[in-house]
């Protein structure tokens, strides 16, 4: 079966964010670009199905020259190909914008299924999954802790986190999975893949090839905030049960929770 | 009349749920800021007796789409409904609270309609035809305020923020309906397996009790679970102890886990990672016991508990129980 695994990079999750100088965007100066980790469980799950399915493994992707080091990654792990869509007007770009570049290099590969990370930890939007699915007019499955695919590769069967439980799906193939923390434990490059990844092909391709569109998006950013709550910073001297007595007193008389 | 704002409601064992009665009562103060008026969507099998509580929340139009084939959550049969909702009402923003659902199935409706959206949303006003609205970014680490045009954009406000306005009362709803006969969803909910612990789930709960390295080893982490029993609270975790297996990934707050704002979150044995201080940082009240009196969790706390959790934890756990016991 032929698996397409979306990926990006984003700013390592230890990393401080604060707003630009002139407050109307991100100062992402200095930061360690990861590949997005989610999309790491996305990608691995796309490689043991290739094991247990065999076919083909193709990693896509958006983004300016610091992608190529993504890609190199990803197939230093037994990705087998690359594609890039490498157009400044799409860095940054609106979810939509991006799915619907997403959805124009996976009508060129005719996958049988589409792995995707649950969300990027930069914009926390969880969009690009179910917007792709939607411009393949394909079934999604979103937050996804556990795939399997049937053997004849036309139905997958899917757990997806929701509130108190998981739910259980059944999707016919094509569809777009997106990952969540807990569908697999990654596995780590060694080196003969990372000498193996120097040969194997990554392809560059234009927005104009792809017939796309420049994006135009119609959110604009008034101001970047870095979030500030006043705290009480009391701390509770005392034995322990001094302290829970006292804790518990503030939280029943003064905070009104307990 | 065309409606400011379509708001999509959830409903779970034939209630409304209150994520959605939140959205509810946003969408009606939204709309009134606009000069419009609040419809409302329901899906489900059986749902039409929702109706009139719905409209009691503030929706002066409840679009019934009844049918057996939404007896599940599916994102294809809702998206169907939300789309021909639009169609026969008129609605240019379209809200939906950011639960497991509403993420799931918000982003397939703005695709659909090639309309801007908006994520987990934390604040909100329309001003000159325009939603104003804060999202976070960075798991909260970043507060982005935005500006949309109000006629067409779909959001989805995030859970536990936004009050939830009492009933007006019981009301004759003005409804209309849609037909779901001819959708043939692609992927159905087939099975649904609750969790296994009794505990309220951490991305819904008001209160939070999350555990850390400091509790030593999985064998102790009953004594945060018995707190959030006493307490009636969700359990959360670092990410430390979930890569470490001692509890499942549902329970991680933070960055790679969930983003919560409860209105009390008690951090037992929790040093405070940014990675874990992104994802609760816009609780309401935090509490935090640690041995280091040096953490960093201390800096965000409101409450801070410098001792060993082994003796503050069954202690305040009776404490609790003896409160809440007392009414």
């Amino acid at each position: 079966m032929k698996i397409l695994v979306c990926l990006k990079q984003v700013p390592a999750t230890d990393s401080r964010i604060k707003p630009s100088g002139d407050g109307h965007a991100v100062d992402l100066g200095g930061v360690e670009w990861v590949v997005n980790p989610y999309d790491e469980f996305a990608l691995e799950e796309a490689l043991r199905l290739k094991e247990k399915h065999s076919g083909e493994v193709v990693v896509l992707s958006l983004g300016g020259d610091r992608i190529e080091e993504a890609m190199r990654s990803a197939l230093a792990l037994g990705a087998d190909r690359a594609v890039v869509l490498k157009d400044p007007a799409f860095v940054g770009a609106e979810p939509l914008a991006v799915a619907e570049a997403l959805a124009a290099m996976a009508k060129r590969e005719s996958p049988d299924l589409i792995l995707c990370g649950k969300q990027g930890v930069d914009h926390d939007r969880m969009a690009v999954p179910a917007m792709l699915a939607e411009k393949l007019d394909w079934p999604q499955a979103t937050v996804v802790v556990k795939l399997e695919i049937a053997a004849d590769g036309k139905t997958a069967h899917a757990e997806r986190e929701v509130e108190g439980g998981h739910e259980e799906l059944e999707l016919t193939l094509p569809a777009v999975i997106a990952a969540q923390k807990g569908l697999n434990e990654p596995r780590y490059a060694n080196l003969k893949g990372i000498m193996a990844a120097k040969k194997k092909p990554v392809t560059v391709v234009t927005a104009s090839e792809l017939g796309l569109n420049p994006p135009a998006s119609s959110v604009e950013i008034l101001e970047v905030l870095q979030p500030s709550q006043a705290r009480k910073n009391r701390m509770i001297a005392g034995d322990p049960a001094q302290q829970v007595e006292e804790l518990v007193r503030i939280l029943r008389t003064e905070e009104k929770i307990l | 009349m065309a409606h400011l704002v379509l708001t999509l409601v959830e409903h779970r064992d034939g209630h409304i749920r209150k994520s959605s009665l939140e959205a509810l009562s946003l969408g009606k103060r939204l709309a009134a800021e606009g000069g419009g008026t609040q419809a409302a969507l329901i899906v489900g099998k059986g749902v039409t007796n929702l109706a009139s509580e719905i409209a009691a929340r503030g929706a002066a139009l409840v679009v019934i789409a009844d049918h057996d084939v939404a007896a599940e959550y599916s994102t294809e049969v809702h998206a169907k409904a939300a789309e021909r909702a639009i169609e026969k009402i008129g609605a240019g923003l379209i809200l939906e609270s950011a639960t497991a659902q509403g993420k799931d199935l918000a982003p397939r409706i703005a695709a659909r309609l090639q309309a801007p959206y908006l994520a987990d949303i934390v604040d909100a006003r329309v001003e000159n035809g325009k939603l104003i609205a804060v999202r976070p970014e960075y798991a909260g680490k970043a507060l982005i305020r935005v500006a949309v045009p109000v006629s067409k954009v779909v959001v989805t406000a995030r859970p536990n923020v936004f009050p939830a306005e009492a009933s007006a009362g019981a009301a004759t709803p003005e409804t209309t309906s849609i037909d779901l006969s001819d959708v043939k969803p692609r992927a159905r909910v087939v099975r649904f397996v609750g969790a296994s612990e009794e505990t309220v789930d951490v991305a819904e709960a008001e209160i939070i009790v999350s555990g850390g390295r400091g509790l030593k080893g999985p064998e102790n982490f009953p004594l945060v679970f018995e707190l959030a029993k006493a307490l009636g609270a969700g359990v959360g975790a670092s990410r430390a102890v979930v890569d470490a297996g001692w509890i499942d990934h549902d329970h991680q707050v933070g960055q790679t886990g969930k983003t919560v704002s409860p209105t009390l979150y008690v951090a037992c044995g929790i040093s405070g990672a940014i990675q874990h201080l992104a994802g609760m940082r816009t609780s309401k009240c935090i509490v935090a016991i640690n041995k280091d009196a040096d953490a960093p969790i201390f800096k965000i706390a409101d409450y801070g508990l410098a001792g060993d959790l082994f003796e503050i934890l069954p202690r305040l756990t009776e404490a609790v129980k003896k409160v809440k016991g007392a009414g």
